[in-house]
């Protein structure tokens, strides 16, 4: 890292500084679980959301004394249904980030919505509050489908709450999954069209994967999850959603991730460039440099046990670790070859200085799988959709 | 040392899982000659590979004191004998040592293989034969049909037969009275000079290489000084013994018993089985008939799969070569596999249990290349060439002709599957030499040839008869046949460790199977890669593996980092287990599944 280079200790940044700081916090409740979620989600009734703002504002306030004076770029509230939350929550979450850290001017502050009646109430009171940007969970514009993903709401439940959140945010996105059980290119099409006609300004389209520890990872086990597009299926879908998004004025900007004129996550990018990131909540994780080292933080991931080691000890971290030089490049390539500007080869240190590993590049090069160009590596349209097999084959000895 | 009259040796054989092992744990219990404390289940089998296949690997002996109903004391020795076609070469050599068999049949089953196989090797060295009707317990026994059986396909009188339940002890007093009674005793001088038999060997840490031998005349006592007759070397006996089953020092052993000797011997193959033991001084010089050393038929290749365990693996292969003078080793380079040995088995079964027995003592990982047999490959200079490997192939311009060894495989088969056995037999180039009928049992004898047998013929006669079916073979010499060795290439490089002998006839269909089976087990590559099978430089098949389309995490955020971070290393380390050819990487299964014939 530049910064252990003392001779230019004044000049040198600290790596984070190439792509910004930001705060995600993990609101770990849920209505119902969905079959698909592999996200830290509990259901559970009695949430005393009192006690819950004062462990978030603790942990901020802890993380604050780590971090002082830097400016933050962004914050995220994730789930989880963080759209459960009472706006006064979130207010007083975002009251304590602003005494904490300088917020820069354009902030961008995000929270997940689910698309129902009840959580499109409150959008102009999380608005007020500070929000300025929502991501809702679509996820399909059919009920059959709603109800196999295990979705609450309905296609119409899911249009009305979209109307209330375009009007109450400028910046909207929502989310899709495809590539389920049972359906054709010619299906996801019509769907993709609709969506690409509603949207504002950003949309996640991600293909159904499926985890293990789900239900649906279950009922894959047993054989029981039919209908599941083959690779080739898959494929062609992907190719699809490239092509129609970019006619459509929405290009993919990371590999799931579409922006209309600019308008991407500031906050995921921060993930994708690899800066400095604070996670608080439940099973929420963190990059945080700290004396020029960088940290892995993770937390506990039962919401109870988080909050009562919060509230008994003053610190919700499970493991805080240092990530090693080699690690930190192996991260910022998973991550940044996600997106198209790519990775930074200077920021690779000394494994972007290894014989082999620009061997291994070379060779990636001639199959047109990554390219470079203005100090930059990045993976070309061809090598997008196997960017885990390129990783592989990048990073093997 | 004991009367020869009250001397009885014998052996016991059966058909896999037709309760041997039972029968003589239970005539081991009813005499007393272990403490019911310390039995436990197959007494003689003592490698944990024997308990858990239910089978017999090395030769064991026991030693039982029995007082028969004529109030006389008997001793009574058993040597078990391993049940499998592979070790019929240690079963043979061990019948030379007693005089009689207990021809065990399980009363639910009948007459298999391998019963057939190892009783006239019984008839072979003249013994007395028991018949022994086992399981009579369980509901499905049918003494009457299976005597019958007995007196139709083996032609032995089987009205005596005893009906045994080696599981409740029926029978088993009868048994013992029959021993006794029927089998004849072993004759003997006792006062003429040592001979013995070296019956078996095997090495032993504490005591070095312990030597069964059966005494034909005269005496062994301890400290005797001893002369093996093959090559005259001289050792000095520091211990005699017997088992019981374990081991028990006595003084001497005298005409007709079987025991054990150690005498500072380091290696097996210092000590030829079926050489002739006497005295270094006015000794013997008459020589028994001996046996000829065995020979592996199959062979394989044995790869670690961590190149950095070739040393371990070689210090493996010594310690069993110790101990098993019929499997033989030296070391091969294969582009694709890096450092390994080529090993000779006496077939499938040796060859599964050797290798286990490395994964699981030693706890190497291998990888086992296909199995191949000895061709003799004549050159047209006349010179002929054993091939073990078919990477060695000489250029086919300097072949005159090649050879292949051939069987005569005996298979028992319910008539129901009849035909399903008789076209396998067929589609491995079988010759049909008889095919007769007892009860609804089928027995066809085929003429095939060995390396169409040694890699997934037993498997495939298991699944199309539904494990009704049993099989026995044995050598019958070479014949020449229209043989090629058929390389197989993998994104235009070919895989030596993939190259194999065929007929000519079949080469067409073994290719496409072939590819078509690594088109399954090769994962898909950010290329398309030709998957090609060729005789010489001509290609005979070819597939082509389809580049990989898709392979991306479609969610990453901040929370993944840590875990995507572990997959990406798993796959990997997933990767290094996998062997590179060019470009391509194959998994280590492939090298077996790939040769597997699904018809």
């Amino acid at each position: 890292m530049r910064s252990q280079n003392s001779s230019q200790a004044v000049l040198a940044i600290e790596d984070w500084q190439n792509a910004g700081f930001g705060l995600y916090l993990h609101w770990p409740f849920c209505q119902a679980k969905c079959p698909y979620c592999d996200f830290n989600s509990h259901v559970s009734d009695h949430v005393d959301q009192r006690r819950w703002l004062s462990a978030f504002r603790s942990e901020i306030a802890r993380y604050g004394a780590l971090t002082g004076g830097r400016v933050l770029s962004t914050i995220f509230f994730g789930g989880g249904t963080p759209s459960l939350m009472h706006p006064d929550t979130v207010a007083g979450i975002l009251e304590a980030a602003q005494e904490t850290w300088t917020w820069a001017n354009d902030i961008e502050i995000s929270l997940e919505a689910n698309p129902t009646s009840i959580e499109a109430a409150k959008f102009d009171a999380f608005r007020d509050a500070g929000v300025n940007r929502v991501s809702m969970g679509m996820q399909a514009l059919n009920d059959a489908d709603l109800k196999r993903l295990g979705r609450l709401h309905s296609v119409d439940d899911g249009k009305r709450a979209f109307e209330i959140a375009r009007n109450s945010f400028d910046r909207v996105s929502f989310d899709l999954i495809y590539a389920r059980q049972d359906q054709t290119l010619a299906d996801w099409e019509i769907e993709l069209r609709e969506a690409l006609s509603m949207a504002v300004d950003h949309l996640s389209l991600y293909q159904l994967t499926i985890e293990s520890g789900t239900a649906f990872g279950a009922r894959y086990d047993r054989g029981l999850l039919r209908g599941l597009p083959d690779e080739d299926a898959s494929a062609d879908m992907y190719e699809l959603t490239q092509a129609l998004c970019a006619d459509h004025g929405f290009p993919s900007y990371e590999v799931s991730n579409h922006a209309k004129n600019g308008a991407i996550s500031k906050h995921n990018m921060i993930y994708w460039t690899y800066g400095d990131y604070v996670g608080i909540g439940p099973g929420a994780h963190g990059r945080v440099t700290v004396e020029g080292q960088k940290m892995a933080t993770t937390t506990p991931l039962m919401p109870s046990k988080w909050l009562n080691q919060v509230e008994k000890t003053g610190a919700g971290d499970a493991e805080v670790e240092t990530v090693s030089a080699e690690d930190q490049a192996v991260e910022m390539l998973m991550m940044g070859l996600r997106v198209n500007q790519g990775v930074d080869l200077i920021r690779l240190g000394d494994l972007g200085k290894k014989e082999n590993f620009l061997n291994n590049i070379n060779n990636l090069e001639e199959m047109n799988l990554l390219e470079r160009g203005s100090g930059h590596l990045r993976v070309t349209p061809k090598g997008r959709p196997l960017l885990n097999a390129v990783l592989r084959d990048l990073l093997v000895d | 040392m004991t009367d020869l009259a009250k001397i009885r040796n014998f052996s016991i054989v059966a058909h896999i899982d037709h309760g041997k092992s039972t029968l003589a744990d239970r005539l081991i219990q009813e005499t007393g000659t272990v403490q019911d404390r310390d039995m436990k289940e197959q007494l003689l089998d003592a490698m944990d590979i024997e308990r858990e296949r239910g089978i017999t690997i090395k030769a064991n002996t026991v030693r039982i004191d029995y007082t028969a109903d004529d109030g006389q004391a008997y001793v009574l020795n058993l040597i078990d004998t391993p049940g499998h076609v592979d070790f019929a070469y240690e079963v043979s050599r061990s019948m030379r040592a007693v005089e009689g068999s207990l021809l065990v049949v399980d009363s639910t089953q009948g007459v298999e293989a391998q019963t057939l196989a190892n009783v006239y090797q019984a008839i072979d060295a003249d013994h007395e034969i028991v018949p022994v009707l086992n399981k009579i317990d369980l509901p499905a026994s049918d003494c009457d049909r299976v005597a019958e059986q007995i007196e139709d396909v083996i032609g032995i009188d089987a009205t005596d037969a005893i009906q045994v339940s080696a599981k409740t002890g029926v029978g088993i007093h009868e048994t013992l009275e029959a021993i006794v009674t029927k089998l004849p005793s072993p004759s003997g001088d006792p006062d003429a000079p040592l001979k013995a038999m070296l019956v078996d060997s095997w090495y032993d840490a504490y005591l070095g290489v312990i030597v069964l031998v059966r005494i034909i005349d005269g005496h062994l006592k301890k400290g005797d000084k001893i002369k093996m007759l093959s090559n005259g070397s001289v050792h000095h006996v520091d211990r005699i013994g017997v088992f019981r089953p374990a081991m028990e020092t006595i003084d001497t052993l005298g005409p007709g018993e079987i025991g054990f000797l150690t005498a500072s011997i380091k290696q097996v193959r210092d000590t030829r089985v079926g050489d002739t033991i006497t005295h270094e001084k006015h000794g013997t010089t008459d020589a028994l008939p001996g046996f000829k050393p065995s020979q592996p038929v199959v062979f394989c290749g044995l790869f670690p799969v961590d190149n950095a365990q070739f040393e371990d693996l070689r210090d493996a292969i010594e310690k069993l070569a110790l101990n098993d003078a019929s499997f033989s080793f030296e070391m091969e380079t294969s582009a694709a596999l890096g450092f390994g040995f080529r090993c000779g088995f006496l077939g499938l079964l040796h060859l599964e249990v050797i290798r286990d027995r490395i994964e699981r003592e030693y706890d190497i990982e291998l990888i086992t290349t296909a199995p191949s047999v000895i061709y003799h490959v004549y050159l047209r200079d006349g010179e002929m060439i054993e091939l073990h490997n078919p990477a060695d192939m000489p250029d086919l311009s300097l072949v005159d002709r090649i050879e292949e060894p051939r069987i005569k495989a005996t298979i028992l088969v319910p008539d129901d599957y009849l035909g399903d056995v008789l076209k396998l037999c067929q589609d491995r180039r079988g010759i049909q030499q008889d095919l007769t009928y007892a009860g609804t049992r089928a027995m066809v004898v085929y003429d095939l040839p060995l390396n169409e047998v040694v890699f997934d013929f037993y498997d495939r006669l298991k699944s199309v008869t539904k494990g009704y079916a049993s099989f026995d073979y044995q050598m019958i010499g070479y014949r020449q046949d229209f043989l090629v060795k058929m390389q197989v290439l993998v994104n235009e490089e070919p895989v030596d460790a993939l190259s194999t002998m065929v007929h000519r006839d079949r080469a067409e269909m073994r290719g496409r199977a072939m590819c078509e089976k690594l088109k399954d087990l090769i994962p898909r590559h950010m290329f398309k890669i030709p998957i090609q099978a060729a005789i010489g430089g001509r290609v005979i098949a070819r597939e082509t593996l389809a580049a990989l389309r898709k392979d991306v995490t479609a969610k990453c955020y901040g929370g993944d980092a840590t875990r995507k971070k572990k997959l990406l290393e798993k796959q990997k380390a997933g990767k290094k287990k996998m062997r590179q050819f060019g470009k391509v990487d194959i998994p280590q299964e492939a090298f077996i599944s790939a040769l597997k014939m699904d018809s």
